[in-house]
């Protein structure tokens, strides 16, 4: 376990930010360039869900070196970011494409070969470490973790109940650098709506030091006002809003595209062949060669996205 | 019904250790199919959770998730919430059975998804706990689910991601892991418990026509044989047809039975 910023810091940052209701809405470029070389970037959504994927190709676009990334569950972005050097460490409980596609093989060779470090915790105790850092607390204890070697590999510590005596694990808080979600609405404040499962977004963001949206629309604020019980984050703990239509392709968006594992498996198929080369070229034909994110989707073309969509309407038909 | 497959016949088994009225936190893939085909027979007030957030999902037939944390999984559910809250709700002692594969598993029940080799030096870096360590650390009683290997069947993990028994006797409860026991460990040969006080691993069944030597000869350590062996039901033709209705979709309907207009 890498000692990042503490409880105290984490507090002390946020009472002397500004929290200004502003328009916040930029662009993708914009956003990103608010991540340095070396930030511990939370990425939301898990596994192919809700992932804040027009934030991530921008970030690969840029070039960011050293980034930590954590995540409850992560996929095949995780590979492109170490393929290319965005990243040399990824804090996480799963890391795979999907139980379908086997193993991870970029992911293996970086790993396997000590270029890239992996520490893995559990589910669980993903979710309390971003959930201590939300709360505002250096740790929160826990049931699970405890006699296993991913404890031991953490250097995770117990803690005594005070009133029972019993023995529980320490999960230690999660300070993100930065958060990155995906959000179905948001206005242009930074009042963020999602529909389904929130994953860990809510801690995450809420954990972070900066956070960024992005949202498939950017609506008024009296749309966000009509039904406040969707929204998962508050303006005050938003700092940029990036309107991105598809901003979880190839990943899934609930209720209103599915993912397009036909993507993933041209992904893979080419991995599994050439290696490290083929996720380098993969970020190189639809990252680099493309303008923005949008520019990508055009590539990609209607049909596939109409497709995903089609899939997502039979799903929510009862 | 012959022609059942060794995943058909090990998914058949565990769904019938599932009582109705119950709440089952099942793994996606075979733990999923086997917890949906016990709703649709013995168990019909089975609530079925996924680590995704899901409560209450149905599942549509042939459009199976690939993961626990997707649209396909949340299919007709009941609540969708947040991961972290789900696995809350297991520490809290909702979730009576938890429902895992194995990679590795060994005689205490410790199982295996992290590294083959040392941590220093893998020779395979696996995936990761995921949710198993949190599911076997606070589900009520925990089912195993995997194929009868050797190499999957070890006397002692590389690493133990998700704890069992950890070393037997009582060293699960002494490293604080206060809750849940290992209920079963079910596969395509064999259904196994643990021995009570050394913890284990114990035969307890054989799949139709499987001897006890064959079970032996595939597993890496000198397993327990219980005074009692049975021969277990092999699945009947109801039980394959609605898992194969589920995994690949309603058949189609043959020719011969559409009727000309």
């Amino acid at each position: 376990m890498r000692d990042g910023v503490t409880f105290r810091e984490a507090r002390a940052y946020l009472e002397g930010a500004d929290r200004p209701v502003t328009d916040k809405r930029m662009t993708a470029a914009g956003a990103m360039s608010l991540v340095h070389d070396g930030d511990h970037i939370a990425v939301g959504g898990t596994l192919y869900s809700r992932t804040p994927m027009a934030l991530l190709f921008e970030l690969l676009r840029q070039r960011r070196r050293q980034l930590t990334l954590s995540r409850p569950l992560a996929c095949y972005e995780t590979e492109l970011f170490l393929a290319t050097g965005g990243a040399d460490r990824i804090v996480s409980s799963w890391v795979g494409i999907g139980l379908q596609w086997g193993l991870a093989p970029i992911f293996r060779h970086y790993v396997e070969t000590g270029a890239a470090e992996y520490e893995e915790w559990s589910h669980l105790a993903m979710g309390l470490r971003y959930k201590a850092g939300a709360m505002g607390v250096p740790f929160l204890p826990g049931l699970s973790m405890l006699g296993s070697d991913i404890a031991r590999m953490t250097g995770l510590k117990t803690v005594t109940c005070p009133y029972t005596g019993e023995r529980l694990a320490a999960l230690p808080a999660l300070l993100p650098d930065v958060a990155l979600v995906h959000a179905h609405r948001a206005d242009m404040f930074g009042n963020a709506q999602v529909d389904g499962y929130r994953h860990m977004d809510v801690d995450m963001a809420r954990a972070a030091r900066t956070v960024v949206v992005s949202a498939e629309r950017v609506v008024t604020p009296e749309e966000i006002r009509a039904q406040p019980w969707a929204t998962m984050l508050p303006h005050f703990a938003v700092d940029a809003v990036v309107e991105a239509p598809h901003g979880a392709y190839p990943h899934e968006c609930y209720g209103l595209y599915e993912a397009d594992v036909d993507h993933f498996d041209a992904y893979v198929r080419s991995i599994q062949e050439h290696g490290v080369d083929a996720a380098r070229r993969y970020v190189e034909q639809h990252v680099d060669a493309h303008a923005d994110f949008s520019s990508f989707l055009d590539s990609v073309g209607g049909g596939r996205l109409a497709a995903c969509a089609a899939g997502a309407e039979r799903l929510m038909a009862r | 019904m012959s022609g059942a497959t060794a995943e058909e016949v090990m998914a058949v088994t565990a769904s019938r250790l599932l009582a109705d009225h119950k709440v089952v936190f099942a793994g996606v893939g075979m733990p999923l199919l086997a917890s949906a085909l016990a709703s649709r027979r013995q168990a019909p007030n089975l609530t079925i959770v996924l680590e995704g957030g899901i409560i209450g999902t149905r599942l549509l037939p042939g459009h199976l998730p690939i993961s626990t944390n997707e649209m396909r999984a949340a299919y007709g559910a009941q609540m969708l919430t947040d991961i972290t809250d789900i696995f809350l709700f297991a520490q809290r002692g909702y979730f009576d059975y938890g429902f895992l594969g194995a990679a590795q598993v060994d005689q205490y029940g410790n199982i295996n998804t992290s590294v083959i080799g040392t941590v220093e030096h893998p020779r395979v870096r696996l995936p990761g706990s995921g949710g198993a360590n949190d599911i076997i650390s606070l589900c009520n009683e925990i089912f195993i689910v995997t194929q009868h290997e050797p190499r999957r069947f070890v006397p002692r993990v590389d690493f133990i991601t998700s704890p069992g028994y950890l070393s037997g006797g009582d060293s699960r409860e002494r490293a604080g892991l206060l809750f849940g026991r290992i209920g079963a460990v079910i596969t395509d040969l064999a259904l196994m418990d643990f021995e009570p006080g050394t913890r284990r691993m114990r035969l307890r069944g054989l799949q139709p026509g499987v001897t006890v030597a064959q079970v032996q000869d595939q597993t890496g350590f000198e397993l327990v044989v219980a005074d009692e062996v049975d021969e277990l039901a092999p699945p009947s033709a109801a039980e394959l047809s609605i898992y194969r209705t589920l995994r690949d979709g309603p058949p189609a309907v043959p020719p011969a039975a559409v009727v000309p207009a």
